[in-house]
């Protein structure tokens, strides 16, 4: 799965990660980072959290039982998705725009 | 001032109830509180709440849920009730458009957990249907003749599975192209 793409909503929520935030932060700072375009709707927002914790690609904070109240963060692994992540992006734009611009 | 309706809608018909639910919400009168085949109203301003439905994996007693509906809570939804699996939920429409899912990835995953959940239900359906309907013939027992209801019920699941999978499907072409 090394080259596969991430979803959209994985990527803005590892972006929005990179400072703890709980799961209403993420909704608000993804919708923001996308001038309103991506909305997170709550449940696939929880499948993805839980995934992703489960990936080690983000960690709960200790302390806080509440579901509401929990943070969350990147992890050095999540990073380095990222990272590969954009290195895909940039060889679609550079491919895009190569092309399309010799038109 | 609270006004009780009672409605009947089949399992898989959630969207068409759901929708009925939001038309109320429209009209001033939004879900307070749900039991079987029963729905309590309260008077609101008229759009003042945005209505879901969601079956949910687990009984609604059970921890996974619980975390689930307190996640759901922290993101301004509230948690009206639940009937057996299915939860009701309702946000204030200013809090922004109110949906469940936000991608066809956890829709399809979804309406798969949905789809599944009718199979097995209408498999209930259609053996005790069969069962009693082999001893009504068996035994000439009238009463026996109730399996024939079962049997109805499992043919309309059937169709409403088809419904759902047609659903499904076209949700996964959208896939191939657009995430």
């Amino acid at each position: 799965m090394a080259n596969s793409a991430l979803t959209e909503a994985v990527y803005y929520i590892l972006l929005s990660l990179t400072e703890p935030l709980h799961g209403y932060g993420i909704m608000q700072n993804v919708s923001q980072l996308s001038n309103g375009r991506v909305n997170l709707a709550a449940g696939t927002l929880y499948g993805a959290i839980n995934t992703l914790l489960e990936k080690n690609w983000i960690n709960a904070l200790p302390g806080e039982s509440d579901s509401r109240k929990k943070e969350y963060l990147i992890t050095e692994t999540g990073k380095q998705m990222l990272r590969s992540e954009l290195a895909r992006l940039n060889e679609l734009i550079e491919n895009g725009k190569r092309i399309l611009d010799a038109q | 001032m609270r006004t009780t309706i009672h409605k009947v809608f089949w399992v898989w018909n959630f969207d068409k109830e759901e929708k009925w639910l939001n038309e109320m919400a429209a009209k001033g009168l939004c879900l307070v509180s749900v039991g079987l085949f029963r729905y309590d109203f309260e008077e609101c301003e008229p759009g003042e709440y945005q209505i879901r439905m969601q079956m949910l994996e687990n009984r609604p007693n059970h921890p996974e849920s619980q975390k689930y509906m307190e996640f759901l809570e922290g993101t301004n939804v509230e948690h009206v009730g639940s009937v057996l699996r299915w939860a009701y939920f309702r946000k204030k429409a200013a809090d922004g458009a109110f949906e469940i899912f936000s991608d066809n990835e956890s829709r399809v995953k979804y309406l798969t957990q949905v789809i599944r959940f009718i199979a097995l239900l209408a498999f209930i359906n259609l053996y005790i249907g069969a069962y009693n309907t082999y001893l009504a013939i068996i035994h000439d027992n009238v009463i026996n003749y109730i399996g024939f209801v079962n049997i109805a019920i499992s043919f309309f699941a059937a169709f409403g599975i088809l419904k759902l999978m047609k659903k499904r499907n076209n949700l996964k072409k959208e896939g191939q192209v657009f995430e």
